[in-house]
């Protein structure tokens, strides 16, 4: 009982601000909340899902400064200072859908649609490593995703298919 | 020519919504004061509880409340047997809260409800229960031995259900026959894994004596019915919904999960909505799981490789309870037969009650054992034979002129096993082709020469789809032209909200995307049964036809009248009604919609426009013609199948095995698939697709590994291994299409048929990618290791 004295409490909680999708954020979290909690139940984002909180099927992906990270394996107030974007950050303020969200689309990328806003974003952040993929980079890179309903083979598609066209158009998965 | 949008690959209606991040799953919806639930579960198979001191955990800060089996009243009832048998002689089912004993780790045994998820859990640990162990029974050969421990001390032998089926003389062939065969073969348990887990919200409005429940559930409308007999409530004062769901492949649909009860309890109970999220190891340890087998089987063959007759007997793996009945080991009886000419058949199994989580049907629901059964025969009559195995399987086809074709046993929903059609060669034709078949022998030899192991394999399957008894649809114009839809079945990604657009959108002479769809939701369609057994797009999807083609002739109607013309020259066409060869005078559905309602008062837009032009006025008499019925265009039609339709399709594979490792690797996968009238092509390649991903994942990747103390000890992502993206191949879809004689739009289900031939073709590829070490593979799944100790096991012989 003695060493409770010296890890926090976890009712203690701590103020953090964090930019998500452009918005700066400023609100209070217990210390041990998730970054995935965080973002569905305070900030009610709830386009990134959780499919198992051990960071293994990818549904939470989010991107941290740019990078890929699996925001069930982060806690909130790790987050604290930075730039997260998140699905509902993707198709930007105009009512298009994001090259890569069009392609799933007409690639029929997806079908219960769970798993889908971690793919969209680590296909935004491995597009952004490498803008010409070939299909077994594609494979290999989508591994870190699980996709219950696909066979994954649309997806590798709709992968080939926004990287094709934002080539075309010149335009950088920023 | 008007456009046709059934057969067409429509991009679905449903996926802006979804890729923005703006899906609705049931953990999406937060509700004013909401109040978080968590389950405490037994960590024993087998235990008896001695006493359970929760106080300490209602006194903790945030708790409000902590319901054990002592708290439930009259609601702790065993949840209902969905599906009696006159064979299933010790039918058990499971307490929302166990109250004595616990029979499979993950049993609910207290339910806590909190300020949030955390303290939740937090009260989970403060919860002291006593548990006394109990003998367990981890798998099949331990359930079936002499003196075996009991899972339910009142059930002798763990003897669920004992069952036998018969057609013809296998016997007498038996005794006759030049060939046969014996062999024990076993399929181990897997589960669906749908990436989102299973929920519950439920909302209780006391102003309006109202109980609200959002589900990630495939069956709303029956859970709705079992609430409201549970609650006490009329039917209409409780409502169900199934929101997005991620997934369900048949663990979704389960009356009753525990939570499904205890969260609305817990929210009537405290006047606040109550939300019970379950997480991936619950999903692990309480949310029902399938596979588990082992058939010992005999089969007599002539020398001409046709199969004469089969002798099955199997056990079957049912868990801890049989909620589903018998429905699982029933369905593998009745596929083993598959596209074969099989007159003399004897099938017996035995359901096992074990320690361990419950059993119901999971996408394939008892068909890849029996495909695996069969398919294993036919490659065997081969070999033995020195047969093609192709060649070996278009000798025992059923023809195409002999449909209907008749098993001859009872089928899981009490109707005949009768194929209504199919065209069983031509579906193999296209396989060889498209696999290169015939090419194959060289390219192994090639592959030989450098120490390559390349094999292919073949598995057919034919699976009931399209059961009854009914799902309805319900079809309404509104006055601003927009067409409603709904009906009692749900989607997990199905795609409904477009594939049943696009059959409305046919009928009205509209595009699919000015038909929006509701389903799911008791409130909007009073009946059905849900998405399952590859059934909702047949079955609901003909009843939306239905509906759809009585609001045609009602429009119709109201058009004759307006334009003073005969009903059979009214044409719907592009979103306008007129008269035939004078489209130039037409109407909107909305201002058919408009006149079908004879009020005064009618706005907007439409009614506007009505008014300035000259059409006929209203005739004499009642303003509702007894002809006419309901006001509106909306009319709502049932559909009930004669029985199931039977589609099927058969799927090859060249795989690369390395017999350092084990490990297996896919050079090409073909799948031909024949579910009728394709509603949307895209659609079903996607669930081809996908079916085969799960069905790759359960032939090599996926086992539940049970423990002798009955704990799963891979129950994570991290040892449990879903298939992913690097492993699942590229499939090449072709169809052939045999329409269904038994609904009106001719199609079959085709949920499911991409899993159903894995394990087979999996199987025989291995065979003859190692045939140099004469392997034989009677188990499955297989994993690397696995495959190279059965190398091992053939090389010490
Ligand atoms: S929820 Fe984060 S990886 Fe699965
Ligand atoms: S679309 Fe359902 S899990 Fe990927």
């Amino acid at each position: 009982m003695q060493e409770q004295d010296e890890t926090p409490t976890f009712s203690e909680v701590n103020l953090i601000s964090v930019t998500v999708n452009g918005h700066l954020y400023e609100r209070q979290v217990s210390v041990r909340m998730l970054l995935s909690d965080f973002l569905r139940h305070v900030l009610h984002l709830t386009g990134t899902h959780v499919g198992c909180e051990h960071g293994v099927c990818g549904c939470c992906t989010v991107l941290l400064n740019g990078e890929a990270v699996r925001s069930c394996l982060m806690l909130a107030v790790q987050s604290d200072g930075m730039a997260l974007t998140t699905i509902e950050g993707m198709a930007g303020t105009n009512s298009e859908l994001h090259p890569i969200q069009q392609a799933f689309q007409e690639k029929h990328g997806l079908q219960c649609g769970f798993c889908t806003p971690g793919i969209i974003m680590s296909v935004h952040a491995m597009l952004h490593e490498n803008p010409n993929p070939t299909e077994e980079e594609i494979r290999h890179e989508l591994s870190g995703n699980l996709c219950r309903c696909t066979g994954y083979q649309n997806i590798v598609e709709a992968v080939k298919l926004a990287a094709e066209r934002l080539h075309a158009s010149h335009m950088e998965v920023e | 020519m008007a456009t046709r949008w059934f057969g067409a690959p429509v991009q679905r209606s449903e996926d802006p919504r979804l890729l923005r991040g703006k899906g609705n799953y049931v953990d999406d919806i937060d509700l004013p004061g909401m109040l978080q639930a968590a389950v405490l579960r037994s960590p024993h198979a087998h235990a008896r509880i001695v006493s359970i001191d929760s106080d300490p955990a209602l006194s903790l800060p945030g708790v409000h409340l902590v319901i054990t089996a002592a708290d439930l009243g009259e609601v702790l009832e065993p949840s209902p047997l969905l599906i009696p048998h006159s064979a299933l002689t010790q039918p058990r089912t499971q307490l929302p809260l166990a109250l004595d004993e616990v029979h499979y780790v993950g049993q609910a045994v207290a339910f806590v409800v909190a300020d949030d998820r955390y303290i939740a859990e937090d009260a989970l640990e403060l919860i002291d229960v006593e548990y006394e162990p109990l003998p367990v029974i981890h798998s099949l050969q331990v359930a079936s031995a002499d003196n075996a421990p009991l899972v339910h001390t009142d059930v002798p032998g763990n003897v669920a259900a004992h069952f036998i089926q018969n057609v013809g003389n296998p016997d007498s062939i038996f005794a006759s026959a030049t060939h046969s065969i014996h062999e024990t073969m076993s399929i181990e348990r897997g589960a669906a894994m749908p990436m989102e887990c299973r929920g519950v919200l439920a909302r209780w409005e006391a102003h309006e004596s109202m109980l609200t429940c959002w589900i990630s559930t495939q069956g709303p409308i029956p859970i709705r019915n079992g609430l409201s007999a549970i609650f006490h409530l009329p039917e209409h004062k409780v409502r169900v919904v199934a929101p997005d769901v991620g997934g369900g492949f048949g663990t979704k649909i389960m009356l009753f999960y525990p939570e499904e009860i205890l969260t609305p309890f817990a929210a009537i109970k405290l006047g606040r909505p109550v939300k019970w999220i379950e997480d991936r190891r619950e999903n692990f340890i309480s949310s029902n799981q399938e596979r588990g087998q082992t058939h010992e089987v005999e089969y007599a063959f002539d020398d001409q490789g046709v199969l004469l007759a089969v002798r099955d007997t199997f056990v079957h793996d049912t868990g801890a309870y049989t909620p589903y009945g018998i429905i699982v080991p029933i369905i593998t009886a009745c596929s083993l037969p598959g596209p074969y000419r099989l007159k003399h058949y004897y099938s017996e199994f035995t359901v096992l009650y074990t320690n361990k989580v419950p059993v119901s049907p999971y996408r394939g629901a008892g068909r890849p054992h029996a495909v695996f059964v069969m398919e294993r025969i036919m490659d065997r009559i081969a070999k033995e034979l020195n047969m093609d195995r192709c060649e070996v399987r278009s000798r025992n086809f059923i023809r195409p002129d002999e449909f209907p074709w008749d098993v001859g046993f009872v089928y899981q929903d009490g109707g005949p096993t009768k194929y209504d059609s199919g065209n069983y060669q031509l579906g193999l034709d296209k396989l060889k082709v498209l696999l290169d078949y015939d090419n194959f022998p060289k390219l192994q030899a090639e592959a030989r020469a450098q120490g390559r192991f390349l094999g292919i394999g073949v598995g057919y399957y034919v699976e009931g789809t399209s059961i009854g008894p009914y799902e309805g649809g319900s079809v309404r114009v509104e006055s601003d032209g927009r067409v409603f839809a709904t009906t009692g079945v749900t989607s997990q990604g199905q795609a409904h909200a477009t594939t049943f657009a696009q059959i409305v959108a046919d009928q009205l002479g509209i595009h699919p995307s000015e038909v929006l769809l509701t389903e799911g939701d008791s409130q909007s369609f009073n009946w059905g049964v849900g998405t399952f057994a590859s059934r909702a797009a047949t079955v609901a999807g003909s009843a939306l036809h239905l509906a759809a083609v009585k609001v045609r002739e009602k429009a119709k109607q109201v058009a004759a009248d307006l334009f003073e013309a005969a009903p059979e020259d009214i044409e719907l066409v592009d979103g306008k009604v007129f008269v035939k060869d004078a489209p130039h005078r037409s109407l909107t559905l909305g201002q058919l919609a408009i006149s079908a309602n004879p009020l005064r008062y009618a706005y907007g837009e439409n009614a506007r426009q009505l008014m300035s032009m000259n059409l006929a006025g209203p005739r004499q008499g009642p303003a509702l013609p007894a002809e006419r019925g309901a006001p509106g265009l909306e009319a709502t039609e049932f559909y009930s199948p004669p029985h199931a339709s039977f589609a099927s399709g058969v799927h090859g594979a060249i795989i690369d095995v390395d017999p350092k490792t084990g490990m297996v690797s896919f050079v090409k996968y073909v799948a031909i698939h024949d579910c009728g009238r394709v509603i949307n092509p895209m659609v079903v390649e996607g669930q081809v697709h996908g079916g085969v991903a799960q069905g790759i994942g359960g032939a090599f990747y996926e086992r539940l590994v049970y423990n002798e103390d009955g704990q799963i000890i891979n129950a994570s992502f991290m040892d449990y291994l879903l298939p992913t993206s690097a492993e699942i191949p590229s499939i090449t879809v072709d169809h052939v299409e045999t329409p269904s004689p038994l609904s009106p739009l001719g199609m079959k289900g085709a949920g499911e048929a991409g899993v159903i031939p894995v394990p087979a073709l999996f199987a025989s590829a291995i065979d003859d990618a190692l045939s140099p070490f004469d392997l034989r593979v009677l188990e499955m799944p297989l994993h690397p290791c696995r495959v190279y100790e059965l190398l091992k096991e053939t090389q010490s012989i």
